[in-house]
């Protein structure tokens, strides 16, 4: 199982520098809530963690037990959930999960990707393009494409956002399944969300 | 290895699949080349009228047809993504090889499609001869490996920028000179009836070149598609 490190991580854009000294040692089983301000930059940490930014100073290590493994090793046990993350709307929910899954290099069938649709409560609506869907029903596709790929690292960005209550028991459900096999940084300021942290980073202070 | 080859040589088509799927369901790029092919053709072939073309002609406006078609369309492959966002999901998802592979063989598919559609129209409107059948589908399916493989990569540095369009041209045409000018030659030599032999020095030109930008190619992707 994978864990997440984090040593003197600063990022600007320009000369604005948006955080700077990051500490963060994160194992699977463990929490880490992200929050601050809007603008603190809790997503740009998130999409530094995840490899699609990167930062302008210091390390990211990915551990694997005692020791570590690269980020090429570690790349695709590594997901990310946010509102920047969009679907391919000409491709029903169906053809988007299988696509990705083939592209990360998992083997699963049609008939197992419907039941992860099913259980985000996307059930008979897996055959209907995603440029149908609400902003709600995305975000549960997100999930349903995170129990496709079974990461390892879950870094969550404000997993709750335009969802319903029954979606918010959903993602609720999901992190509290997940979270003894998952490393899990989620950044957010809803309150109903950070009682899942263990512990936090405090942004823009 | 074989096994591990499979898998990758899967992902990759997994993308050209997912690519032409969407392209069949939105005919985002292939409207744009073929429009503007048909149009150019079409205007090129009235306003001759009666007069007739040399093969030196014939053979450089087939070229800038191509050329401008794949200005106006292959660069969308990965602008489209970024304008969708649907580009950070295809980063977490597959390495970066993989994705400029199966954008490189999307392009390269969708000018071999513009290609056959005029061709027959270069030889209705403007009477091209092709007196060398097999010289001249060499040369364009070469020239046209060559050119999806520079714009490719062209239109992936472009679709961090902000004047998109402008830069495209830009970057693509001194890096595409080559490639024109052997595929001009080339399709004058098959047009004018030359023997297959007397077209190899552009065959090998268009094969180098496309090797050389796909090498290349592979190895900046990675630093273009992580920022």
């Amino acid at each position: 199982m994978l864990g997440l490190k984090l040593e003197g991580i600063s990022k600007s854009f320009g000369s604005r520098r948006v955080f700077s000294d990051i500490n963060l040692e994160l194992k699977a089983g463990q929490c880490c809530g992200v929050i601050g301000p809007n603008g603190s930059g809790k997503s740009t940490l998130l999409k530094i963690a995840a490899g699609l930014l990167s930062p302008s100073t210091g390390k990211i290590t990915f551990l694997a037990g005692e020791g570590e493994v690269s980020r090429e090793t570690a790349r695709f046990s590594i997901f990310w959930i946010a509102p920047d993350l969009e679907f391919y709307g000409e491709l029903t929910a169906l053809e988007n999960l299988s696509f990705f899954a083939r592209i990360r290099g998992i083997k699963k069938d049609n008939s197992e990707i419907v039941q992860q649709i099913q259980r985000v409560g996307l059930g008979k609506r897996e055959n209907d393009q995603v440029g149908s869907y609400s902003t709600g029903m995305r975000q549960r596709l997100k999930f349903a494409l995170a129990l496709v790929c079974q990461p390892q690292i879950l870094l969550l960005d404000e997993p709750g956002s335009n969802l319903d209550r029954e979606g918010v028991d959903l993602v609720e459900q999901f992190i509290q399944k997940s979270r003894p096999n998952l490393a899990i940084c989620l950044a957010t300021n809803n309150p109903l969300e950070t009682k899942y942290a263990d512990f936090f980073i405090t942004l823009g202070q | 290895m074989p096994t591990s080859l499979s898998l990758w040589a899967s992902r990759v088509l997994a993308l050209l699949g997912k690519e032409i799927k969407t392209e069949l369901r939105t005919r985002y790029a292939f409207n744009s080349l073929l429009m503007f092919s048909v149009v150019t053709l079409t205007a090129v072939s009235f306003s001759v009228g009666q007069f007739a073309l040399s093969v030196q002609v014939k053979a450089a406006l087939y070229w800038l047809i191509l050329f401008f078609a794949s200005m106006a369309g292959l660069a969308q492959v990965f602008i489209k993504e970024e304008e969708a966002k649907t580009s950070y999901l295809l980063k977490l998802a597959g390495p970066a090889s993989i994705i400029y592979l199966g954008k490189f063989l999307y392009n390269w598919v969708l000018l071999l499609v513009l290609q056959v559609i005029i061709i027959p129209l270069f030889v209705i409107f403007l009477d091209l001869e092709l007196s060398n059948l097999a010289l001249f589908l060499t040369v364009s399916v070469l020239g046209s490996l060559a050119l999806s493989a520079a714009t490719t990569i062209i239109g992936a540095i472009v679709s961090k920028a902000n004047v998109k369009g402008a830069l495209f041209a830009v970057l693509s045409f001194p890096l595409l000179i080559p490639v024109l000018v052997a595929g001009i030659e080339g399709t004058q030599l098959a047009t004018g009836g030359a023997r297959f032999s007397e077209g190899w020095g552009q065959l090998r030109l268009l094969v180098s070149f496309s090797v050389v930008m796909l090498t290349v190619s592979l190895i900046l992707f990675e630093f273009v598609w992580s920022e």
